[in-house]
């Protein structure tokens, strides 16, 4: 099948929803309408049955031993890095570094390129859309080695402002991190762009996808980005698993994160060298299950097809974005023009813990608070905001149930 | 337990218009309360004349569960000694984390109304918040918080 066909082929939600044998839950009697992917996503039971089978036929610790289920274990770990490199178009697989997520991946680069390279007076920038795991590993890692952090703006829609990035640029800056795809606001940034700016500086970039893989396509040679991270447990995939990718240049100049078996090449007490890449950032037995259950998750969401998953999410945020405008004391915080599936609401005059609290009893899962971005509520002057946020296996159905149940809150505390 | 149960009158009442509302200008105790995880955060401040609280007020941005505590608690610890306003402050612990017995001797009135919160883990920390941070406020402490 072609991708055109794959364009022109709707999804058949109602046959992907029965591959998930936990959308067929009720909350108190009443079926779960979960809205909170961009938390985490569910596992379709083909990508159950993968850890299943690891877990009865395959296990064992990997790289070491010669017998069968070692060999088997290796293997299998080994192409689930080949499915990976496949899925984001990196070059090598050696670029693909397994973490245990987006944040692991990002405290990864943060030690290992910027603890050794940035210096005293150096500038790196990050964005007022970031996430917390894409602030605080440089906070740290500026603190340590007396560099300073530069924040691009936003504006009210919640897109950022390329032409102040430009401006931040000078002989002092030394790396950009920044966000593919906003978890508070939804905001798809011109990454890009983003990217070419700043190598026309000689600046690299990292690029947190933790919200964009699951529902975007992801060609890091498109990208031109010099690192890329993202989570399993986001795409359909176990938690405790994630991906970062490097250019493999890059990865060679930098220093292991992580002590321990497997990134090394010898040991001795007086000396010990470093494996090559991958290796170098696997220190200690990896999650081997995880790995090759990710791979599993990814060759479900390939058979799909990334474009009609988007496609879909798409008509879901139009819709859903449409009915919520409609009902009056509803905000919605975030209104760019490029946007993935992600919906953030103030309701006036009731408090987000609320408003989850009691759609809960409805059945419908969202999240309140700040998402792990105080940054993006602060600039737009809230505590907290109410988020839904669909896959793929989200309906129209469920869009009218979120909407009603709002209104039910809202007679609450009329 | 429904949480909606947990919303009734009294409670959507305070929460709509909360009593005490409003630092106090002479305050002599203060502290914040502050639940990061779900962005409930309140001022208290307190006007003790001897060993009796004398003025109470409050401010914040905080759910309805959070800001009605609040509310009635300001209500009902006003006039009272600092001794009679901790062992509230134990009781209406006591109560929202079911360890209470409703039955025996309790000094909560009509805070009774959030026993139900018990039955509702997430909203615990709500409901307490406000009382944690009386204590902090009483013991001098500049802010409480529920983690």
């Amino acid at each position: 099948m072609s991708a055109r066909d794959k364009l022109a082929t709707p999804l058949d939600v109602s046959a992907l929803r029965r591959d998930f044998p936990i959308l067929s839950l009720k909350i108190k009697d009443k079926p779960l309408i979960f809205l909170d992917n961009a938390a985490s996503s569910q596992m379709p039971q083909a990508v159950i049955d993968r850890w299943v089978k690891y877990r009865s036929a395959q296990h064992a610790n990997i790289h070491r031993a010669v017998h069968y289920l070692s060999e088997t274990a290796t293997a299998e770990y080994e192409k689930a890095r080949l499915k990976v490199q496949a899925f984001i178009n990196a070059k090598e697989s050696r670029e693909c570094i397994f973490t245990s997520g987006t944040t692991d991946g990002i405290n990864l680069v943060a030690q290992g390129y910027g603890r050794k390279f940035f210096k005293a007076g150096d500038e790196i920038i990050l964005t007022t859309l970031e996430h917390h795991s894409n602030i605080v590993p440089w906070q740290m890692v500026a603190e340590e080695r007396g560099a300073k952090i530069r924040v691009v703006p936003i504006n009210d829609r919640g897109e950022l402002l390329v032409e102040d990035y430009r401006k931040l640029f000078n002989a002092n800056t030394k790396f950009v991190a920044m966000t593919h795809v906003s978890n508070a606001l939804g905001t798809i940034t011109p990454v890009r762009e983003m990217i070419a700016i700043a190598h026309e500086y000689g600046v690299p970039v990292l690029v947190d996808g933790a919200q964009a893989a699951p529902h975007l396509k992801v060609d890091v040679q498109d990208l031109g980005c010099d690192f890329y991270a993202f989570s399993g447990h986001k795409l359909c995939g176990p938690t405790g698993i994630g991906v970062l990718y490097g250019k493999a240049a890059l990865l060679e100049k930098m220093q292991p994160f992580k002590g321990g078996g497997d990134m090394i090449l010898s040991v001795t007490f007086e000396k010990t060298t470093y494996a090559p890449i991958p290796a170098k950032f696997e220190a200690g037995t990896p999650p081997i299950g995880e790995a090759i259950t990710l791979g599993a998750a990814i060759d479900y969401l390939t058979a799909i097809g990334i474009e009609c998953i988007a496609a879909h999410e798409t008509d879901l945020l139009d819709y859903a974005t449409d009915q919520l405008n409609r009902v009056p004391g509803v905000r919605l915080i975030g209104t760019a023009e490029k946007k993935a599936a992600v919906l953030s609401f103030a309701l006036d005059g009731v408090h987000p813990h609320d408003v989850g609290s009691l759609l809960n009893d409805d059945g419908v899962a969202i999240r309140t608070g700040h998402h792990c971005a105080q940054p993006v509520m602060q600039r737009f002057k809230v505590p907290a905001t109410s988020r839904a946020s669909f896959a793929f296996y989200n309906t129209m159905d469920e869009v009218d149930a979120l909407v009603a149940s709002i209104g039910r809150v809202q007679k609450l505390f009329a | 337990m429904d949480s909606r149960q947990l919303y009734q009158e009294m409670i959507l009442e305070h929460n709509k218009k909360p009593r005490n509302w409003g630092m106090l200008g002479d305050a002599t105790h203060k502290a914040e309360g502050l639940n990061p995880l779900c962005g409930d955060h309140i001022h208290l401040s307190l006007k003790l004349n001897g060993d009796q609280v004398e003025a109470v007020g409050f401010e914040g941005e905080a759910c309805a569960i959070c800001k009605a505590s609040a509310s009635m608690m300001t209500v009902a610890v006003k006039g009272k000694s600092k001794a009679d306003a901790e062992r509230m402050v134990q009781e209406f612990r006591d109560m929202t984390t079911g360890k209470l017995d409703a039955a025996g001797p309790h000094h909560l009135g009509r805070l009774t109304v959030f026993s139900g919160v018990s039955e509702l883990p997430t909203r615990v920390k709500c409901a307490i918040l406000p009382w944690h941070t009386l204590h902090a406020a009483f013991a001098g402490t500049d802010t409480a918080s529920t983690e």
